[in-house]
């Protein structure tokens, strides 16, 4: 405690991580939300009554709320916050424009609240991933910009030399997400609640999909490999496996993703060159993203201690193999002819799913399990058990989840496409949602357990964050260490990321 | 391994270039694949026929987006044998010039719509609109029994299709002067079947 407190003074300088458990405690909370209107989605296409006549419970008003409120809300908070975090720990410096900082948590909550309360409502533009209408849009530009400002500002005032690589990621997703936003929802207003886009037509169909497919790309990708490359050499308490493959892949993830959204609309309308250049990226797509799996697995190479001693390791683990799964399949899908198979049908569903509930919720998973007790100062999570719990129920509820879409798109996808010897066609399209009712089943229990294993999560944060609470943590005692001296050129690998 | 061999160096160690560098390489995909549509777009002219939406079936198309039927049903017949057998013809952008946002969806719960109209009586829709399993037992589509209860609101479509004009749509002053009759005393319910009955009309009747 002494030497902590001499070296504490040495520095008067903290982390700021108030903001980090606010961001925190806003994921576990629109974690359970968002999850839990999927589940309500997924039972009303199982048994419609539960539609209940009611125009702010139907399906197709709830389903929006479901997809903004695990991405944005739920990733949103989660990348804001694990990103605060690590800027700090690997820059060793306390968060620049605290008040700025706080200003994003506030804003970025209300835009998401005020999106999620207005969708029920009908107020939505119909652009799929970016629904909320023109006002909430404005106020998400600007919390945005803000935490485009806070991060590299931050960066700026760095006390070690070289940028760590998780937080190349971090910055090229506020980037390219601003870029997105922005293009994606330059609309008309006609009222508070109603805009047209400028765009219409083929060229909407394009710039909505370069957006819907980027938002993938640099939300639900990049951001997440910045948690990744900053948790998963934590959690493995070893170097990153390789520090120039990390880079190679950077360049190459950020420079081709933006290509690959005409894979959307393959055999449309959209001209056909369009769609050619889409399909190509997307096959070269494979080779960043394989790579960067692969990086982030072999981090685990001679750790399996820690894979069977750590929950949060176990989520990483597995949400790295289920990223290296669903982009390889995404690769895949965009080949014309398995394409023609798979699009349109739940097939889709089940590849975002193997993606958001494989990839991207579980690196979040771990990598908040991983955070929570430095940022709350507690020794560990207040329920090792627990952990292990959510870890079984999210895994069997993922994998019912899959197998049952990608069982239920193939049928259709197959009776969709079947002729009889005299080439009329074998099935009616109502024959193919009769067969489908298991499946929707099978993915409403899937769902069920996922949510199960979220609340679980939430009540062990509510646990471990008892101090913070009842505010009795200090400013953060563990003081920010000196500077790791810079690496000599070519030191492979570089120096662990930071303690703390 | 000189220091010369790590040519990004510079970059790793400096937060503006890193953020201009970012910014560089992810706009070149969205300029290259948006651009050359975005300048097209002034030449893909409207099908033979088309007209932009009167105001009842603007008014129609608009609670379609509200309600985002696109999550369930697409409007994009794909240049495929099994789906032109389907559905009809493929879908070809000359058809959708007018599509504010655009409908081509992305998964289909329920049937392709782009050239429903037609296909069934306006009772049919009616019904069907308000109490999906009293027609098909199989159908997992809700109910939407609350269009019946709307009535539209004129003035609101009249500004609507100013807004639309403001865009580029060519509707005429007399186009917008329609609106009051065409709307007045009309629910959204009979609003969204004029535009389901629309749908892909303008195409089958050019040929």
């Amino acid at each position: 405690m002494s030497a902590r407190a001499a070296v504490a003074t040495k520095s008067a300088e903290t982390y700021d991580d108030h903001v980090v458990r606010l961001f925190l405690m806003a994921a576990a909370i629109w974690g359970v939300s968002g999850m839990l209107a999927g589940v309500l989605a997924a039972a009303q296409l199982a048994w419609p009554a539960l539609n209940f006549d009611v125009s702010w419970l139907s399906y197709s008003r709830i389903r929006s709320n479901h997809t903004f409120g695990v991405i944005f809300a739920f990733g949103g908070s989660a990348l804001m916050g694990t990103c605060y975090y690590v800027v700090q720990r690997t820059c060793h410096v306390r968060l620049a424009l605290g008040g700025l900082a706080r200003f994003t948590f506030w804003g970025w909550q209300l835009a998401v609240l005020l999106a999620m309360t207005t969708m029920p409502f009908g107020i939505t533009q119909s652009k799929e991933y970016a629904e909320p209408e023109w006002f909430i849009d404005l106020l998400i530009a600007v919390v945005w910009v803000s935490f485009a400002v806070v991060f590299f500002a931050t960066l700026m005032r760095r006390r070690i030399q070289h940028i760590y690589v998780a937080n190349w990621y971090y910055g090229a997703f506020i980037i390219a997400v601003a870029l997105l936003h922005i293009v994606n929802n330059i609309a008309v207003p006609v009222s508070w609640s109603k805009s047209y886009p400028v765009y219409s037509g083929a060229v909407d169909a394009m710039v909505q999909w370069w957006y819907g497919h980027n938002a993938v790309a640099f939300f639900l990708t990049a951001g997440f490999l910045g948690m990744m490359y900053y948790f998963v050499p934590r959690e493995a308490k070893q170097p990153l496996w390789s520090y120039r493959f990390s880079i190679v892949n950077f360049w190459a993830l950020i420079s081709i993703y933006m290509w690959a959204g005409p894979h959307h609309l393959l055999y449309s309308a959209l001209p056909d060159w369009t769609q050619s250049v889409g399909i190509s990226f997307s096959i070269l797509l494979m080779m960043p993203s394989l790579g960067s799996a692969a990086n982030g697995l072999m981090t685990f190479k001679g750790a399996r201690e820690r894979i069977r001693e750590s929950p949060p390791a176990k989520f990483m683990v597995t949400a790295l193999v289920f990223y290296l799964a669903a982009t390889l399949e995404g690769s895949l899908m965009s080949i014309k002819s398995l394409n023609a198979l798979t699009h349109y049908t739940d097939w889709t569903v089940a590849h975002v799913h193997s993606g958001a509930i494989g990839w991207v919720a579980m690196i979040t998973m771990g990598s908040l399990y991983a955070m929570a007790p430095r940022a709350l100062d507690r020794p560990a999570m207040h329920s090792h058990r627990a952990m292990e719990i959510h870890f079984w129920l999210h895994t069997i509820g993922l994998l019912v989840y899959i197998t049952a879409m990608w069982t239920a798109g193939l049928m259709q996808g197959l009776m969709w496409q079947a002729t009889d010897a005299d080439g009329a066609l074998t099935h009616s399209f109502l024959a193919s949602i009769a067969a489908t009712h298991p499946f929707y089943v099978a993915r409403f229990v899937g769902g069920m357990l996922v949510l199960a294993g979220m609340v679980v999560m939430a009540w062990n944060l509510w646990h471990t964050a008892g101090a913070a609470r009842l505010d009795q943590i200090k400013p953060i005692l563990v003081p920010i260490p000196e500077p790791i001296p810079e690496p000599v050129p070519d030191q492979v690998p570089p120096p662990l990321p930071a303690r703390g | 391994m000189a220091h010369d061999s790590r040519p990004l160096e510079r970059i790793e160690k400096n937060a503006g270039l890193l953020g201009i560098v970012i910014l560089v390489l992810v706009s070149f995909g969205g300029l290259a694949e948006i651009t050359p549509l975005f300048v097209n777009a002034h030449t893909v002219a409207p099908a033979p026929g088309l007209r932009p939406y009167d105001a009842l079936r603007l008014a129609g198309r608009d609670v379609y987006v509200r309600e985002a039927c696109y999550q369930c049903h697409s409007q994009m017949i794909r240049k495929l044998r099994f789906e032109t057998q389907r559905y009809g013809q493929p879908t070809d952008a000359s058809e959708v010039v007018y599509d504010r946002p655009f409908q081509w969806g992305s998964k289909r719960t329920g049937p392709d719509l782009a050239r429903v109209g037609g296909k069934y009586s306006d009772a049919w829709h009616r019904l069907h609109l308000i109490s999906p399993r009293k027609l098909v037992p199989e159908s997992n589509m809700p109910g939407y029994p609350w269009l019946e209860r709307r009535q539209l609101d004129y003035a609101d479509v009249m500004a609507r299709m100013r807004v639309l004009r403001r865009l580029g749509d060519p509707y005429t002053d007399a186009d917008i002067a329609a609106a009051y009759e065409a709307v007045r005393n009309k629910t959204e319910l009979d609003a969204l079947v004029a535009y389901l009955q629309g749908l892909g009309v303008p195409a089958r009747q050019a040929q």
